[in-house]
This record gives structure tokens, sequence and C-alpha cells, in this order.
């Protein structure tokens, strides 16, 4: 289906709740020829929404748009300035064929628990904001999975904007541990942020969903001091429940989030907020 | 000279199987067996598919013997009655419509009565090739060395990933049988449909098209689909064309086989061998394909480049329900010399020796003799080639800089590690002799002349090779010297396109042939340039309609000799020797190894392109780059579950540094323009270097590849476990 | 959805083609327009074989639905001008060349934007484009090369 705006889009979707909005097709279409199944269904596509492009400012926010791509960013001089982890992230998300297509709201939707869009945004304390013939909803994307692939999208929603709250932070890392360097899917993922909002600690790829961890950032908020990476575990296991899959094992991807942090973080543990 | 072809290839003109026009073919695809082992007993085509539509082929349809013959007549074209490995080729399907093939493929359930399967080549009782080299006395030497140093080493098995997929086109022409596609030995590809489709030699023509990669997995591979192509193609009477998809061709296809290596080293204590006992088992899969003679090449190779008196390496390639291994660069020289390297730095580990000088110590020099008893005398100072390695690497001086390095950073490791290696290179023993490989340059009317050989080009260079040998041999430009297309029905058999023999062998029939023109043009053996262009055009004025040709069959250079029931003598005509460094950095946090700076030196006698050479050892060491630290096949129930390129992972360029190239060369008298073959050296050396380096800055002691940085960690852990207290 | 049919700019020309819903960019290339420079490797956007430019930017066909190229401009391997070339056939960047035209796009697009080498390496801007045979470094000679010559970019490893 190809809407020429968006509240024909909406319409599409709101009249078949099967339909599946297509963007950049960088998920959409991987292995696509061998995906028959996929080839019966319906999509609406999104490209031709010029509107949805573009990011912008406000004074307080850096709002992306529905189909701004990680180039859109990487290229952005003040998004590089003022929230590296945006470009950083969006730098190591496959190579530059996949960046030049994919957007940070497919990011988004697709729901993967090793997305590498979904780390940063959520440190930033982004607000995903969708639209549907209903109307607008906001969700933060902090509350937006609650399961393996389930999100608060209702099929007939499109995400539209992306709101970035402006603030001034003190500090802000972003890792991604893949197998290789470039064209890797996350087998460990944090992104950590701290601003007079408090910590952020967000994990991918050791949990159903990609989540802020919660007794990590208390144990950074309340001073803690771990001697050792070793320490954090307990909070770990609150927080996350890395697998054994395919590309990974739990134990790895435990120690490797407990040493990322424990190093990462090393002027930072032990002070409170 | 520049690549002769580059430009049709960066420009994209180059034309692979699938691109080529094609009128009226139908897209066949292959339906495969669900189960490591069993019966097959049932197959249901699915209601609500119109099987009229569809050509479909099974074992019934094969006009010869079911087999497809290579060195045992044991691996079937299509499954009968009973299936030995997932992904088993049982029925064939064809119709226009590439999505209405694969549609249909699905629609078919292949029912299998599963037996138990054997999926562990460690304990698989089942052996298909035994052999043993055995030199002077190693119980006794062993019983009597003062030290004994035991170790046993793994490696994992490797995906080719050539960026072109396997594929063929088959079609008749007239009552001929025309396969046309992507493969490295053309006539391997007649054989097989000579003999399972009881076919006369005249009937069965083969043309290699151009090819996007091989690596040896296009080797043998090729005659399957080949077969499949053309028993389609015959049952339709239309042409039909089958590329494999990605997932399909890294699932189904031949890959390197895995290897488990035992050492028990006897020495002195100031490091010098006195006795290797060497076990080797490598895993063969379903059927027999190469593995004997991957099995030969592993343990040729095992003792690696030194000398020592008392040697004995006992081989075994065993069956299990794996989809079956094969050819892959290097051809089980990886897989010893990654263990016997990797047991050399032990070795001076334990005896608390230096590991250039436990090398130094050890390796070949003039007038020693091999593993086989092959004495080497070929002039080449092996001793400096690894000095070149630790001088353009900087070793001693980055080893002083590591150790303060590691001593003040909190998170980072780095270390370098040294590999001493060779290659043999064409074929072992008398294969050679065997191959009775002939090639033929034609002089054509208008004073150009044209190579006639079945060596194929697949990225190594043979189009340029050739090209300068006949032009520099005649005194020719290299435009007035054409290589003919492989195609059976017009080049003879110059023997399969592996082993490295390319240039130094294939080459050298090349030259002699070009003599043999010039002789035959009424010329002596100095002409060249225009004297020798006018002369063919003078003949073929004298002689309208008719060929002049110049041949050349391989000869055996004088003084080989070998014995394939002692397996003793002069394994290879050749060996190239080899000396590489790697320098590692370890982060800590994830175990996950980085190369940041790699030293290729080798000698393979004259150099004779160096931008191809460099970049043969440039690519070769990327591959075992990769091999050694993220190459990692998944296993379930014997096939590659991880056959995605997302989840099998090679070097990308951010992986690699630029690896840093030096030859030093000592002209081989029988190979080609001095030449040695140097195409699966640089696959031997890059994972032990690697593994001793990362032992190096870690502190552990790897023994398996891929060392993945799960497997480091889990290495570094139990260390660590072991000294944690209670 | 049925067949589409639609413009679109390919390698400076209007063309017009009906495509199939289910198409990829990369299929009606090359069986529909028999433009088979452009390469299949592995269908999952991870090899680069199949890069093409789509409004200046490289991508992989084979995650470009065809119906969304409608309006758009595509560059393929068959517009490059061949003397530009000339350092990638000096350095060794192709050997078996099934890989060749997607590095080259990629590279081509690198040697248009020399200023992304401020905040890239020749190396990350390359790795979405796998090689098997040459192990980077022609190629990454190649572009430098280019680059140097073109009077933009660093000498780099």
């Amino acid at each position: 289906m190809l809407p020429g705006s968006v509240p024909e889009a909406l319409e599409l979707l709101a009249s078949d709740r099967a339909a599946i909005p297509i963007a950049g097709g960088t998920d959409v279409l991987v292995h696509w020829p061998i995906r028959l199944e996929a080839h019966d269904r319906t999509y609406v596509d999104l490209s031709p929404l010029d509107a949805l492009r573009p990011l912008s400012w406000t004074a307080d926010e850096l709002v992306l748009g529905g189909l701004t791509t990680y180039w859109d960013v990487i290229q952005e001089r003040r998004a590089r300035d003022e929230f590296p982890l945006l470009a950083a992230a969006a730098r190591q998300v496959g190579a530059i064929q996949i960046q030049a297509r994919g957007t940070w709201a497919g990011n988004i939707v697709n729901a993967s628990p090793a997305a590498d869009g979904v780390p940063v945004l959520m440190a930033y304390d982004a607000t995903v904001v969708l639209e549907s013939r209903r109307g607008r909803e906001e969700v933060p994307l902090d509350c937006f999975y609650s399961g393996y692939k389930e999100m608060q999208r209702r099929s007939d929603q499109l995400v539209v904007a992306i709101r970035i709250p402006r603030r001034r932070y003190s500090f802000q890392v972003f890792e991604k541990v893949g197998a290789r360097r470039a064209q890797a899917i996350a087998k460990v993922g944090l992104a950590v942020t701290h601003s007079e909002a408090g910590w952020r600690v967000v994990a991918a790829s050791v949990a159903p969903t990609i989540r802020r961890c919660r007794a990590l950032e208390r144990l950074l908020e309340t001073g803690f001091g771990p001697q050792g990476p070793d320490d954090l575990f307990p909070a770990i296991s609150q927080d996350v429940a890395p697998i054994d899959d395919i590309r990974s094992t739990a134990s790895y991807r435990r120690r490797v989030m407990a040493r990322l942090l424990f190093h990462g973080l090393r002027e930072q543990w032990g002070r409170r907020a | 000279m520049k690549r002769r072809e580059a430009l049709t290839k960066l420009t994209g003109r180059e034309r692979y199987v699938d691109d080529l026009p094609l009128e009226g073919f139908l897209w066949g695809m292959t339906v495969r067996s669900p189960a490591p082992r069993g019966r097959i007993a049932a197959i249901r085509f699915a209601k609500g598919v119109d099987w009229s539509q569809f050509v479909v082929v099974d074992h019934r349809d094969i006009p010869g013997p079911n087999v497809v013959a290579l060195i045992e007549q044991d691996q079937p074209v299509l499954a009968a009655d009973v299936v030995r490995h997932v992904h088993e080729p049982v029925l064939l399907l064809a119709h226009p419509s590439r999505d209405a093939v694969r549609r249909a493929v699905r629609s078919v359930e292949i029912v299998v009565a599963p037996e138990p399967a054997t999926l562990d080549f460690r304990v698989s009782p089942d052996v298909l090739k035994h052999l043993k080299i055995e030199k002077g006395d190693v119980a006794r030497a062993l019983a009597q060395a003062p030290v004994v140093v035991s170790g046993t080493y793994e490696t994992g098995a490797q995906e080719h990933v050539y960026l072109e997929t396997q594929g063929m086109i088959a079609y008749l022409e007239g009552d001929v049988l025309v396969v046309k596609g992507s493969m490295q030995c053309p006539y391997y590809v007649v054989k097989a449909l000579q003999h399972a489709l009881a076919r006369d030699e005249s009937k069965v023509r083969v043309i290699q098209t151009p090819t996007g990669g091989g690596f040896g997995g296009k080797e043998e591979f090729p005659s399957h689909i080949a077969l499949h192509a053309a028993l389609l193609g015959l049952k339709s009477g239309r042409p039909v064309k089958l590329i494999y998809d990605r997932g399909e061709d890294m699932a189904a296809t031949t890959k390197r086989h895995p290897a488990l290596v035992r050492h028990r080293t006897g020495l002195t204590r100031d490091g010098r061998l006195l006795a290797q006992d060497i076990e080797v088992v490598i895993d063969g899969g379903a059927y027999v394909t190469l593995s004997p003679v991957v099995l030969s090449r592993a343990i040729i190779h095992a003792a690696g480049p030194y000398a020592c008196d008392h040697v004995r390496i006992v081989g075994r390639a065993v069956f299990t329900n794996a989809v079956p291994f094969g050819a892959f660069r290097g051809f089980g020289a990886p897989q010893t010399q990654f263990a016997g390297e990797r047991h050399m730095d032990v070795i001076a580990q334990t005896l608390a020796l230096d590991a250039v000088e436990l090398r130094r110590t050890n390796l070949l020099r003039e007038g020693q003799t091999t593993a086989t008893g092959q004495v080497i005398s070929d002039g080449t100072d092996r001793v400096a080639v690894m000095e070149r390695a630790l001088e353009l690497s900087g070793y001693r001086v980055k080893q002083r800089d590591h150790a303060t390095f590691n001593a003040t950073q909190a998170t980072l490791r780095r270390g370098i590690g040294l590999a001493t290696f060779y290659h043999g290179a064409g074929f072992t023993g008398g294969g050679e002799v065997a191959l009775k490989s002939r090639l033929r340059v034609a002089g054509l009317p208008d004073g150009r002349v044209e190579v006639l050989s079945a060596s194929i080009e697949m990225g190594q260079g043979t189009l340029t090779v050739f090209t300068e040998l006949a032009a520099a041999r005649l005194g020719l430009a290299p435009e007035d010297v054409t290589i003919a297309e492989a195609d059976t029905a017009r080049v003879p058999n110059s023997g399969p396109t592996v082993a490295s023999r390319t240039t130094m062998i294939v080459g050298g029939l090349v030259e002699r042939a070009a003599d043999d023109l010039r002789r035959r043009a009424g010329l002596d053996d100095a002409a060249q340039g225009d004297a020798v262009k006018q002369a063919i055009r003078r003949w073929h004025r004298d002689h309208a309609g008719g060929t002049l040709v110049g041949e050349a069959t391989y000869e055996k250079p004088p003084g080989i000799e070998w014995d394939d029931t002692t397996y003793r003598g002069d394994a290879y005509g050749a060996f190239a020797w080899a000396a590489y460094t790697a320098e590692v950095e370890v982060d800590l946090r994830t175990c996950a190894t980085r190369v940041i700076d790699f030293v290729a030196v080798q000698e393979v006698g004259n150099v004779l392109n160096p931008t191809l050479a460099r970049g043969q050892v440039q690519g070769g060491v990327v591959q075992g780059i990769g091999w050694a630290l993220m190459e990692e096949c998944k296993w379930r129930d014997g096939a590659m579950a991880n056959n995605q390129l997302t989840n099998y992972l090679i070097p990308t360029s951010d992986d690699v540094p630029s690896i840093r190239v030096a030859f030093l060369e000592n002209p081989y008298a029988h190979g080609a323009g001095g030449a040695k073959g140097l195409g699966e050296l640089p696959i031997d050396g890059p994972a032990p270097a690697i593994v001793n380096a990362v032992a190096r800055a870690t502190g552990a002691d790897p023994r398996v590849i891929p060392l993945t940085p799960e497997r480091l960690m889990e290495i570094m852990e139990e260390r660590a476990d072991v000294r944690r207290p209670a | 959805m049925t067949t589409l049919t639609m413009t679109f700019t390919l390698n400076g020309k209007q063309v017009s083609v009906s495509v199939d819903p289910v198409d990829r960019l990369l299929d009606t290339l090359r069986y529909q327009l028999a433009l088979t420079g452009t390469k299949e490797g592995c269908g999952e956007g991870e090899c680069g074989a199949c890069t093409v430019h789509l409004d200046g930017l490289p991508v992989n066909s084979c995650l470009v639905p065809s119906y969304q190229v409608r309006g758009h401009r595509v560059d393929t391997i068959e517009s490059l001008d061949p003397r530009a070339l000339e350092p990638f056939e000096r350095c060794g960047a192709t050997q078996c060349g099934a890989c060749t035209p997607g590095v080259v796009m990629t590279a081509w697009w690198i040697g248009q934007h020399a200023d992304l080498l401020r905040t890239h390496t020749i190396r990350e801007l390359m790795a979405g484009n796998l090689c098997r045979c040459t192990g980077y470094d022609g190629i990454v000679d190649s572009v430098a090369e280019a680059l140097r010559e073109t009077g933009g970019g660093r000498r780099e490893t």
C-alpha cells in the first residue's frame, strides 16, 4: 500500500490491522527470498512521507522524525555535539549501507533485544510519539517494551517522532560488544548517562527487552564502590537475565557487562549524586 | 603486468553464471534430508500444488550409476534409500518461476525413519583412511629424551564464503550436454557427468564461467550441482539454472575438516628436537570426498619445518554424519601446523626457552631431512626468512614495549607471536605424474597466440600469469596473448586448479608448449617477438585452414622419488617457506582479540607478479585471521546452524590491520619462471602466530581455534579459578 | 497491490518498469533490466556486493523494495567512468571480482565525500563490503590512491 500522506497511512493502518509499515527495509527485507510467508503480508510504504524525515530542534528538545535515519544523525553536527551517544551508536549499526537506510523509529518498533539505537535513546530519556486515527499518544521509551518483541504500539499506530530532552550530561558512554568491529549484532550493549535527572544505565542483548537497569542505577545514585566487576553481579542479576544463544553465552554476557560497567565508570563509582 | 581482466571486473562487466542471458530456462532447486541418518520412509508431496507444472527428478532418473565420481564411488548423486547427513540431496525440482520452485521445495516432505547418528569425530570408530609416517625409532627416542612435552590441539571447521555462491547452468546443444558454471576443475565435472549420466566424453561439454572465489570450495562440490542441473535439463528438455542461496550454500556444501592433533615431543633441555610423536584425527563427514588426500597433506606437514631424527605421525580420517568436509585452501596443512606451531610455543614456555631460539635451533638446514626423509637442499636460508620477519615486525622491541604496556594498562594486553611453517606445492608424491597434465599454445592466423588449458581464473591471477609467461617466453606483448575460455570441448586437461600448482606446474607447461609452438612454426628456440609473429602468420598462409599448436605434457623433475606404500621420500617437488608474526591487543573486559600488526615473510621462488603475489598473501592471511578468531561453525545434527553471514563472521576491512608482506627470492629451477606455488601457504601461519601472541599477552594457554572471546574468557576464568583459594 | 508501474531515474535516465511488490531493487536491476553488474552475495545486507547509490547514498539493493525507488535516483556500477578506476587496477583492488562492483560503488561514494575522512577511516567506511580474496589492503590502498589523485583525503593504511 502506497499512502501519499501521513493521515492516509494512518487510515490504511486502521483499516488493516495486519498491515506492516515499512521504512528503510533493513529489517523487513533481510533474507527476503527465502522468507516466503513474509511475501504474502501487506505492507504500508512509509518512504514517500517526507514530512517524517527531518529532525528538528526546539529550545528543550531534539526531535527525530519517524523516518530519520542513522546517517541523518551522523551528519548533524549539533546532534554529534549535544548527544554524542547517538552518533556513536549510529556509527556502529551495520555499516554505511545500513546507516543510510535504517531509521531510529524502525529500530524501536523492530523491538530486537539487541537493537543498537534503542539503548542510547533510552539512556537519553527519549519519548516515543505515536499517531493513529484515534489521536496522538506519547510513551517514554523506558516503558515501551513489555516483553520479548512486545511493545506499547497498537497495530494502527505509527511512530512519527522521537523526542529527546536537551540536558547537560556530566557523563555519557556507549559500548557495543559485537563479534567484530562492524556489521555485528550486539552480544552486549550498554548506554550509561548522568545528568541532573540522575543516572541511566541501559542494557541490550542481556534480557528479552532492552531496559533500564534500576538496581545498577541505584548503586550509582547511592555511591556504592565495587572492589571489582564481580561485586556488580547481584545488581546485574536483579536487572537482566542473559541467555545462551547462537551468538554468545549467558556467562560471557554477564561477565562482560560487569567488566564494562566496573571499568567504564571507574571515576563514577563511590560518589554520591 | 596489471591483472588483465581487472577493468572488466571493476566495471561490473564480468559475467558470472547468474549473469548470463538464458532463454526459456527453468530454475532448479534441491530437496534435502532433514535428518542426519536414517532410511527414507516416504516422500510426501503436499496437496494444493499443481505438481504437473514442475519437473521432478529423483534417483531413478539417473541413467548411469548413482554416484558422484571422485576418489571413491561412495557418494550418491541423490539419496535413494538411506540418508547419511542433514541436507543430503534427495529430490530435484524445476519450474520457470524461482518463487514457485522455492515454495515447492517447502511443500515436499522427506520422511526419514531416524537412526542414531555419529556426530563427534573425536570418538567415531568409523575410519575412512589411515596413514602413517615413520622415521627412526620414536618409541626409543622418547623414552630416552631428557624432556617430554605433550599437548593436544583442536581446529574448527571453516566455511569458504566465496562471494559468488555456487551455481550451474545445463542445457542440450543437439545431443551434447553443455554445463556451464562456477568451478575450479572442469575435467572433474566432465568425469562426474560422464559416469553418472552414462555419457561418452564427446557428448559432454563443460565450460567454466568466471568464478567468484573458490578456495577449494569449488573443487569437488560443483560436480554435484552440475549433475543436478543436468538431470533436470535432460528430463525437461529445457535449459536449467541452479544457483544456491547463501544460506543453502553455507549449510549444504563442504567445509574445512575439523581436526584434533596430539603431540608428544622429546627434546634436550636446551630445546633440540629428539622425537616427535604426533596423532592426527580429521572429521570427514558422511562421505569420503577428498578426505584421504587432506589427511595425507595434514600428516606430511604435521612435524613442521624442523629437523628431527625420530618422527612418527599417525593419522586417521573418520566418518561421521556431518555434512561432508572437503577441500579448503591449505588442505590439512593449516590444521596440523596450527597444532605444531602452538606446540612449539608450549614447549618454549614449559622449558623456559625463548620461542625464537627454539625455532632457530630446529629449523631445517641445508641437507637435513623432513619427516618423510626428503632431503631439503633448495638453498633457502630458513633462518634468514625468520630473521626477516623478526626484523620487519620489530619483534624484540615490541616484546619489551609490551611488557611495559601490560604492566601499566588496566584493561588492555598486548603480545606478539611467531609461526614458522612451510607448504608443499603441487600434488603429493606421484600425484602430478598421475594427473598427466597437458596444455596447448596455439598460433593464430594473425600472429597472436592462444593458451589452451583447464586451469581457471578465480581471482588468484591465472589469466595474468599465463599471459606473462607466454609473452615472456616468446617475446610478445601481453596483447598478443589470449587465454582460451576453459571449455572442455577446446582445452586439454591441465589438471585441477588446486594445490598451489597453477603457476609453478601448469605455468611450466605454458612455457614448454610455447617452445613447441615456436619449433613447429619453423623457428629456433632463440626467436622472439616480431620474428615469432611473422613465422606464425607465414605458417598460416602456407597451410590455409590448418591448426598450428604447440603442446606440452607434465614431466616429473629429476630426482623426485616417492613411495606411496611406505609414505617415504620426496613428498613435493618444492616447499615454500615462511615466517609470520602477529601482534595482538586483547581487551580484558571482553576478551576480544584485535590483530594490530601482521608481518608475512615468505620464500616462494621467484615472484612473477608482485601485486598478484602480495594479494594472495594478504587474502590468505585475512582468511587465517578469521579462522583463528571469529569464524565458528555452530552445529546442529551435523549441519551448520549459523548459516547466515550475520552469524558466521568473516573479517571486515575494519577488523584487520594492513598486512605487511615481504618476499625472499630463491629461484626454483623446475617452476615456471623460477616460481614455487604460493596460494595456500599464507593460510598455514596466521592462526598459530595469533594464538601464540594471545598467550603472551594474557598468560593464558589456548589450544583450540577459533579462539572466540567466549572461549578465551572461559580459559582465563578457569585459570583464575584454579588459583583462587578455596 | 499487484504489479506497479513506476518511473525512476536510473544512471541519469528516466526509466519506466512494472514491478511486483515482492521484487527487491536487486532483482529488478539484475533480472528485469539486465544490469547484472550489481551482484547478490548474501540477501541479508551483510556483504555489500549489491551496493548501489540511492539518492546519492550507498545502500544494499537486496534490502530495498523496488517500489520504493519510484521518483528517486538510482545509480549502478554501469554508470561509472572506467577511467576513474585506474588506481583500482594498479593497486590490486580486485581478484575474483564478485565483491568488486559493490566495493567500487562504496569507494566511489567515499571519493565524492572526502571530508568524511575527518571523522571516519577508510576501513570503517568500507566495512560494509566484505571481500574474501584481497584481505582488504588492495582495496584500501586503491581508495587512498584515488583520493590522493583527486586531491582529497589523507594517506592511510
